[in-house]
């Protein structure tokens, strides 16, 4: 009996590893060959790096002026999530501390939005968009990721306040306190590592969104990250080198972020999802 | 108790302003646009009524049906893997072992990275016949020799649904491992008491009890893989020719390639409809009593 709960755990490990290494492998081999020269990418490819180069990191932002996709992604990310969380926090409120009619059909309304799919507005946003000249513009890619942000934002929101306990807010109702008062003075502060979790997930989600910025965008002036690295064309060939040093930019400040925050931002998943 | 029903909905009236605003309305001007003839290439049309005929052509479409097929075909099967990798994923972190922060932390970095760039990794590893995965498959004798992965429907398909259970396992194994930590772990103390193994006490206790998670799990990845986009347009194009192609590349392609209006937002509606189906199912079954539910 105990002989095979160690054989158990031992196959368990194995296959444990063998997923690390699935995980792992794609990025090791990305950074890898952000270092190695295009002549060499795919032949004879060895494992380990033999000889180092940055000219691939070099001719992103300085030929391909890889900033400004970066400089957009970020304004159109940042302000999306800014307007969302000041907005979304009053709804989170509401819905994780009052008790009103129709609250019930208002979280099914929102889950109900974040989950359908993006490709079923982009019709008319795109005439919108176009007779207000907003085609190829920060707004005209904000506004449209309000679709998605915003219902995310409240329902991740909603999902994390709840988790407060409301004693201190009741003991202030207790000693006379208003309701603007206990929200100011004692659920805000405690609930900013809430709002810094849905950030984070707002602002992955904005960082990372593909289909609208391809719709929306026409040249590089405005295009984001995933859009600039989608379209990456050299003049002969596809040039790997620099789609894989763009690749190792993008993804490490989200890497960073994830490994840093990784529990709060799982708390903040899972909290609205499974509570089935 | 009056006053605190005004206040509820002033403080939830402008998201849910918002959401209407830029959401909903556009929702009913697809519809409404479906149901023109709409052609941005040839504006001397105009925009000209025609009923439902444009759901009529889409009825008759070919492609239409085939990328409906593409859809269902990488929807059963990336989600099939990922609910079992997933799931076992999700019990192996469940346990104390060493290392167990480092692997919670890695599998949910693919998670939270661009689709975009999780393609071009796996689009990376694929391409060519100089590239990693040919090397590595005739090094270790699964293949005899290099092959070209895109130019055949069937091996393209294996670098999508790679990049998908790559990139989505560890969400599926996080909602799981979420349901598994609601488990009272008393009843495998009194199982194991009665002798039960575990394969005995993962049949009778874990997936009974996981179903509502499991459940919740199976319809977030539905809906998601009835919209793929992001990954099927890096990795193959919806190629060789559109035999990979998914419905909503197609209605992108119908839209902003070939700028029919009409067409293309009849094809939105139809997409729309099929996840609002599914939706449907989730709101009405689960959905209700989550949000119902108060501590």
């Amino acid at each position: 009996m105990k002989a095979r709960a160690g054989w158990g755990q031992w196959a368990m490990g194995g296959v444990l590893v063998a997923l690390m290494v699935f995980t792992l492998f794609p990025f090791y081999w990305a950074l890898v060959s952000s270092f190695t020269p295009d002549a060499a990418l795919f032949r004879d490819p060895s494992l380990w790096p033999k000889d180092i180069i940055l000219d691939h990191y070099r001719a992103l932002f300085d030929e391909r002026d890889f900033f400004t996709p970066i400089r957009n992604s970020l304004i159109v990310a940042g302000t999306t999530t800014f307007f969302c969380l000041t907005v979304g926090t009053l709804a989170a409120y509401a819905l994780a501390r009052l008790e009103f009619r129709g609250k019930a059909a208002i979280m099914a309304f929102i889950l109900a939005v974040t989950m359908f799919p993006q490709i079923s507005i982009v019709s008319p946003l795109y005439l919108l968009l176009r007779s207000l000249r907003l085609i190829d513009t920060y707004p005209g890619l904000i506004m449209p990721y309000m679709t998605f942000a915003m219902p995310l934002t409240v329902w991740v929101l909603t999902g994390s306040i709840r988790q407060i306990p409301r004693d201190l807010e009741e003991a202030a109702h207790v000693d006379g306190a208003s309701r603007r008062q206990s929200f100011t003075k004692i659920l805000l502060p405690l609930a900013v590592p809430s709002l810094a979790t849905t950030g984070i997930l707002t602002f992955i989600y904005c960082w990372n969104e593909f289909l609208f910025a391809l719709s929306f965008t026409l040249g590089p002036e405005r295009q984001t990250v995933p859009v600039a690295i989608a379209l990456f064309r050299g003049q002969y060939q596809v040039p790997w080198g620099q789609i894989l040093a763009a690749a190792v930019v993008a993804t490490a400040p989200v890497a960073v972020m994830v490994l840093l925050f990784q529990r709060r931002i799982v708390q903040g998943l899972t909290a609205g999802a499974v509570k089935g | 108790m009056k006053s605190e029903s005004r206040l509820g909905w002033m403080l939830v009236a402008p998201a849910l302003g918002v959401i209407a605003l830029i959401a909903i309305f556009p929702l009913g001007w697809t519809f409404w646009e479906s149901l023109h003839l709409h052609e941005l290439r040839m504006p001397w049309l105009g925009k000209p009524f025609i009923g439902v005929d444009n759901y009529v052509e889409i009825a008759r479409d070919p492609r239409f049906w085939a990328a409906l097929g593409h859809t269902a075909f990488f929807t059963f099967v990336s989600i099939s893997l990922e609910l079992v990798i997933g799931l076992f994923l999700a019990l192996a972190m469940n346990r104390a072992f060493r290392g167990r922060g480092f692997v919670r932390a890695a599998v949910l970095v693919p998670w939270a990275i661009p689709t975009v760039v999780a393609a071009l990794l796996w689009r990376f590893i694929f391409e060519s016949q100089g590239g990693i995965a040919n090397e590595l498959l005739v090094s270790v004798g699964i293949l005899d020799q290099p092959i070209v992965w895109f130019i055949k429907t069937w091996t393209a398909w294996i670098p999508v649904i790679l990049a998908d259970v790559w990139k989505t396992t560890p969400f599926v194994a996080l909602l799981l491992l979420a349901g598994l930590q609601n488990i009272d772990l008393t009843l495998y103390e009194a199982a194991a008491v009665d002798g039960a193994n575990p394969w005995w006490q993962l049949r009778h206790i874990t997936l009974p009890l996981l179903k509502p998670a499991i459940l919740v799990t199976l319809i977030f990845r539905t809906l998601d893989g009835f919209r793929v986009f992001d990954l099927i347009y890096v990795l193959t194009g919806g190629g060789p020719g559109t035999t990979t192609e998914p419905v909503a590349l197609y209605t992108f392609n119908a839209l902003l390639q070939n700028l029919r209006f009409g067409y293309g937002s009849a094809l939105s509606v139809v997409i729309f409809s099929i996840t609002f189906g599914i939706a449907l199912l989730y709101v009405k079954g689960l959905g209700v009593k989550l949000a119902g539910e108060e501590r």
